[in-house]
């Protein structure tokens, strides 16, 4: 492995300043399972690693003033997995759980997730689907921007390596709500979604859809947030036929590319099959079914 | 480009209940330093990327691959290996039951998915099939097609909630010749 | 479910088929197990390989001189400082190398043919200084076309891998450059008289990936070069002589100069039978006068060391309608990878090794191409060979609405039967482990539900015997220590000490097995071929009698009468007027009457022994994505004599949870470049325990005339149904019937989708 200084801030503001002090050759560490990897592969360089697991605000978990949920960068996936106040935010319970292993989980985070920017990323489409809002320290202050525009392409993102994921705030859940996520992976544990698909489905009194967000991930060079589709599905009633148009509107958005885990064409493919189910899954749980593809 | 190694740090662990006091380098893993600093070679180096678990320890209670662990993050850490599984010269359920059930063929694996499987039964003592399929899926195994694996992991469930000690280990003569006579 | 073993003999034993606790098993459970890369020297440096980025290029100039002047770095070494090695065949026991192949592969000298070739080396201080001093190491390329695909380099117009290359064809050399190294062919009857005479006949083609023994613990070693010219090795290896022999050969030194200490193996499935780093660490040794540790990384596991071949291949049968097999014809191509001799000779003889056809024919191909040289898996060449023809007889099945297991009943191989390479089968138990299946609760229990399948394939692969040596010393207290010389990788040491524990009528703990350097016990063969348990197991039987005839003669100066009134019955001596003493009695009466008894057996088999096997399997497929999820599964196998249950069991089950594996999603995956897209074990996709379910085992024994106890070896042919069992359950469940390895979910889905 390349040689680096190890340094662990105990504050934002002086992990920020490290930041800006190293002028580029350092790299952030929380969970480390891509960062460490990305190093001794020699996929990316640093002569400084700054870790911000120390920073007592970046591991915090907790349910904001509105209602909805502050997760710290910091937070692992077990955390997560564990956590009351995250338990409603099942989709992003569903991203967290299949990250990696348990080994991977213990160390994993859902900033590091979002934050390595990988298109296929599983915890973006969940974040995306239940409405995240990521805050984001620089050496000029805080800023914020939806979860949507944060990742820019592969392994790209906003703070292009000059800030630090603060939080990520997630919206309030309403009462008749429900969330999914899945991918679609070749085994059944320990891989790299081929494509996936997140959902988020609010219903009115009435039964009809009040509010949908839909993601789709690992089919273009970042997570895609299907806005038109889900907007179809706006003040219907659930119905089958309804959910197979809207899983094949969303498919068309996607624009995936042909590599060692699939074809344009499969991708497309799992897009709808993946978009149908999480729609599926959202609205059992919307209904108050518990429905988990993995123990939890 | 190679440049000169940063200066090495000063760590402070607790590690099967006894307290290490380490120099590392930053860019050290934790498993090289269990390994070849204080020789604790009993997490193994499978893959170094994460992706195998035969390098498995509990950090704080939870199941990590020490391969992409780095040695300065444990400073002030409790931390479980393989070495601290047994008791005083007692096997712990899960290794007897290894043991028994022969659940291992080359062993390389042994020790990561011993490590995870307490991890697992300390938090959920009665799991299903396919919650121990599911909580050991980070351990790869080439040899044994994981089915004596699950059973050993189920068999120590039922011992440890049976609450009797783990068994010695018999007197040589008696077993076979038991198990003899059972056989014939 | 794993019953009783079905047994076709009424021999009863003490010892043999009880499930006692493995003799190194505390060891392992506890993380004490000393496997290579635990072992620390004093003053040991570590070593590191620089491999090629290029799939094929010639080396046009290598610079060292910044990485031997990096602070730490204590030797470099290159091609240039290797014995320049003619063309030399050595016989590596389960196959041949031609050492100047070896010793190329091991570090290239002018060219690099495969991505992860090496190409220099460097020991330093600790590992972070030897990846540093790899990075200042300048190597000029120039790059050359590549070749990655069988048919592909068999075309006349592929690039030549190695331009002094001939085919060789039943003797003969061809007269051109080529990448085929060698044609064979084997032929009995008159195959298209039968084939034109059949009912039914069915063609198909059938393609396969390049996969990997995937065994956890990476290729590690560590040599050291003493002053006084001896080399000691401590590696992970399949054969401790084996290697010996192979690093003597390559640095070009005396035999008796060079100790191997086979530490414990972390898996190996025929990949660490030929050496890699062991001849590396030894001239690093050499240069820098201190112990070189080497451990290699995953990506240069799965780039740099064996893969077993991807391959093309070709069935033809004919069958009466009544299913009754007319001929077969069979074209295989396989790759060898970047130096000949591939496994294509076993391909050949185990192609139509499961039934009788009186007209068959094969030709095979070992052909070279720009990937790491290809290496032994788990029944090498057999499982390519049986996905293709298991396939086929399936489809007949199919066709001619026969079971498939009548089918295979009434076509299967049994005693008397020639097998198209020559050699007629002894008493084998094909028969009975068909039965076995037909008569499981898997097989009886219908199959319901939507998109599900089921399929069956057997399977077959020898046990060859080669030389194995042991000694042993019967020690005062009633235990005896037993040396072997074949590594450990399954838990052989117990079933060989159980061997000599029924041999002495003592338990299986008072054995004590212990697996020792070269140095220290006969020259024994590799542990492959299925061989050690029964062959190492052979040798600890015959020691056993070395040993009761050593005792009775103890017992006779005890007792004061002639040794030929003492006999042997089941742990006691027994003598004149019915005197007993019990095998501890008299042990503990040694130090008082004699020598110490100290017994030694050798064995030299020529004869190839058989195990045949039948798995069932049922699938569902998520007809949506193509994802095929297995359900049940249930492996058969002919044991011969079960020596531990347990174990025969687990390798029934590894084996078929590997082919499980090769079927569904493992493959090399190659960039546009030529080098592997998927080196990591996140990407090389073998099964998890959360993709499979409990593997069921039924242990047929129909023994072995070959070994005292019906033994035979079992450790290889699990791992052959496996892919022609999926893909029969995969037709049954969605009407797909795939050609290719592996029938990933893109595949599969694709083929769904095309069916009209």
């Amino acid at each position: 492995m390349q040689a680096f200084t190890y340094h662990a801030p105990r504050s934002v503001n002086e992990a920020v300043e490290l930041l800006a002090s190293t002028d580029g050759k350092s790299v952030l560490l929380a969970g480390g399972t891509d960062v460490l990897v990305q190093l001794r592969e020699n996929l990316r360089h640093a002569d400084h690693v700054i870790d911000i697991k120390q920073i007592p605000e970046l591991t915090q978990l907790k349910t904001t003033a509105d209602g909805g949920l502050s997760l710290g960068s910091a937070v692992t996936c077990s955390q997560l997995l564990h956590s009351e106040p995250a338990a409603p935010y099942v989709a992003l319970l569903d991203a967290a759980q299949i990250i990696g292993g348990w080994q991977i989980q213990s160390r994993a985070t859902i900033g590091g997730n979002l934050c390595n920017s990988s298109p296929a990323a599983d915890s973006v489409p969940a974040l995306l689907a239940l409405g995240a809002e990521v805050e984001y320290a620089t050496p000029t202050g805080t800023q914020t921007c939806c979860v949507s525009e944060f990742c820019t392409g592969p392994g790209k993102n906003v703070m292009n390596g000059q800030g630090l994921l603060v939080s990520l705030k997630l919206l309030p859940l309403g009462p008749t709500s429900g969330s999914a996520y899945e991918r679609f992976i070749p085994r059944y544990e320990m891989d790299i979604a081929v494509a996936s698909a997140g959902a988020y489905i609010e219903l009115a009194d009435d039964g009809t859809i009040a509010t949908a967000r839909i993601a789709l991930g690992a089919v273009g060079p970042k997570a895609i947030l299907a806005t038109q589709p889900a907007d179809a599905l706006i003040g219907q009633t659930p119905s089958d036929e309804l959910i197979e148009d809207v899983a094949r509107q969303a498919a068309t958005l996607a624009t995936p590319i042909n590599d060692m885990r699939g074809t344009i064409e499969f991708r497309q493919q799992l897009t709808y099959v993946l978009v149908k189910r999480t729609l599926h899954t959202a609205l059992l749980r919307a209904a108050g079914q518990v429905v988990s593809h993995h123990p939890r | 480009m190679p440049g000169k190694a940063p200066a090495k740090m000063a760590i402070s662990t607790t590690i099967n209940g006894q307290n290490y006091d380490f120099l590392c380098e930053p860019r050290q893993s934790l498993l090289e330093v269990l390994r070849d600093s204080l020789q604790l070679t009993g997490a193994k180096e499978g893959c170094n990327n994460g992706n195998c678990g035969a390098c498995t320890v509990l950090l704080d209670g939870e199941p990590v691959n020490s391969c992409i662990v780095l040695a300065v993050e444990v400073q002030g850490r409790e931390l479980t290996t393989i070495e601290g599984i047994a008791n005083r010269g007692e096997l712990h359920p899960i290794q007897q039951c290894f043991l028994e059930g022969a659940a291992l063929q080359c062993g390389i694996c042994t020790p990561g998915f011993i490590v995870a499987a307490k991890a697992l039964l300390d938090k959920k003592p009665n799991p299903s099939e396919e919650e121990i399929r599911f909580a050991l899926a980070g351990n790869l195994c080439r040899c044994t097609g994981y089915d004596k694996i699950v059973r050993s992991v189920q068999a120590a469930s039922e011992r440890i909630q049976a609450g009797s000690t783990p068994k010695q280990n018999p007197q040589p003569n008696q077993t076979n010749q038991q198990q003899a006579q059972q056989q014939q | 479910m794993n019953g009783s073993p079905i047994s076709y003999s009424d021999k009863k034993y003490k010892v043999l088929g009880t499930r006692p606790i493995r003799h190194d098993g505390t060891d392992k459970v506890t993380g004490r197990a000393i496997y290579t890369n635990d072992v620390h020297f004093p003053d040991m440096v570590h070593g590191k390989i620089l491999r090629s980025p290029h799939a094929h290029a010639k080396i046009l100039s290598i610079d060292t001189s910044a990485a031997q002047a990096l602070d730490g770095v204590l030797a470099v070494i290159t091609g240039e400082d290797w014995p320049h090695l003619k063309d030399k065949i050595a016989h590596l026991g389960e196959g041949a190398v031609n050492l100047a192949d070896l010793s190329e592969n091991c570090m290239a000298i002018d060219k690099a043919l495969y991505k992860g070739h090496a190409i220099a080396a460097v020991a330093a201080r600790n590992v972070h200084i030897a990846e540093e001093a790899l990075s200042l190491i300048k190597v000029e390329y120039e790059t050359l076309p590549s070749v990655l695909w069988v048919q592909d380099a068999m075309q006349d117009d592929a690039p030549i891998l190695h331009e002094d290359l001939r085919t060789d064809y039943m003797g003969a050399k061809g007269d051109k450059p080529t990448n085929i190294a060698t044609h064979l062919q084997f032929e009995q009857g008159d195959v298209e008289a039968a084939l034109a005479s059949a009912d039914v006949v069915i063609e198909r083609e059938f393609k396969t990936a390049t996969v990997h023994q995937g065994y956890i613990e990476p290729h590690n070693s560590i040599a050291l070069w003493n002053e006084d010219g001896k080399l000691k090795i401590w590696t992970s290896t399949q054969g401790s002589f084996t290697c010996r022999q192979q690093v003597a050969e390559l640095l070009q030194i005396p035999l008796s100069r060079v100790t191997v200490t086979p530490c414990e193996i972390g898996g190996g499935f025929g990949g660490k039978i030929a050496v890699y780093l062991e001849p590396v660490a030894a001239l690093l040794s050499r240069k820098c006068g201190r112990p070189v540790k080497m451990v290699m990384q995953r990506d240069e596991v799965l780039e740099a060391t064996g893969p077993t071949p991807g391959s093309y291949m070709k069935i033809k049968i004919g069958a009466t309608k009544e299913g009754k097999l007319v001929a077969g014809d069979a074209y295989l191509a396989y790759d060898a990878g970047a130096y000949p001799g591939g496994v294509i000779g076993p391909g050949c003889m185990c192609v139509f090794s499961c039934v009788e056809l009186p007209n068959a024919r094969v030709h095979g191909y070992d052909v070279c191409l720009n990937k790491p040289k290809t290496q032994a898996y788990r029944a090498p060449g057999a499982t390519q060979a049986a996905f293709a023809f298991e396939s086929v007889m399936n489809e007949l099945a199919d066709t001619l609405c026969i079971c498939p297991l009548e089918l295979r009943l009434k076509n299967a191989a049994k005693e008397g039967t020639r097998r198209v390479d020559g050699p007629i089968y002894p008493r084998v138990g094909l028969i009975e482990c068909l039965e076995a299946a037909k008569n499981s609760d898997h097989w009886n229990t219908p199959l319901e539900g939507k998109h599900r399948g089921r399929g069956i394939a057997a399977g077959f692969w020898f046990n060859i015997g080669l030389k194995s040596s042991v000694s042993a010393t019967v020690n005062s207290d009633g235990t005896v220590n037993l040396l072997e010389g074949s590594t450990d990788i399954g838990g052989t040491r117990t079933s060989i000490a159980m061997q000599l524990a029924e041999t002495l009528g003592i338990a299986a703990e008072d054995v004590h097995p212990k697996v020792v350097d070269t140095d220290s016990v006969g020259y024994t063969d590799v542990t492959g071929g299925s061989r050690t348990t029964f062959a190492t197991g052979l040798a600890a039987y015959e020691v056993g009698l070395d040993l009761r005839k050593q005792l009775c003669q103890r017992a006779a100066t005890l007792w004061e009468c002639d040794v030929e009134d003492v006999r042997f019955d089941s742990g006691t001596f027994v003598g004149c007027d019915n005197k007993k003493i019990t095998f501890r009695e008299l042990a503990e009466q040694l130090p008082e009457i004699g020598e110490p008894v100290v017994g030694r057996a050798s064995i030299s088999k020529d004869v190839s022994t058989n195990g045949f096997g039948v798995h069932i399997c049922d699938v569902e497929v998520d007809p949506e994505t193509g994802k095929v999820r297995v359900l049940r599964y249930t492996a058969i196998q002919d044991a011969g004599k079960a020596i531990h249950p347990s174990y025969v069991e687990g390798q029934l089950q590894g084996g078929a949870v590997q082919g499980i594996g090769w079927a569904l999603n493992e493959e090399y995956f190659y960039r546009d470049d030529a080098t592997m897209a998927n080196a990591s074990l996140l990407d090389y996709r073998m099964p998890t325990c959360y993709d499979l379910p409990m593997i069921d085992t039924i242990i047929v024994e129909v023994p072995n005339p070959d070994h005292p106890y019906g033994v035979r070896g079992v450790g290889e042919t699990p791992i052959v149904p496996p892919p022609a069992a999926v893909q029969s359950a995969i037709y049954h469940a969605c009407g797909a019937r795939m050609f290719k390895l592996p029938m990933s979910p893109p595949k599969l889905w694709k083929a769904i989708s095309q069916l009209s």
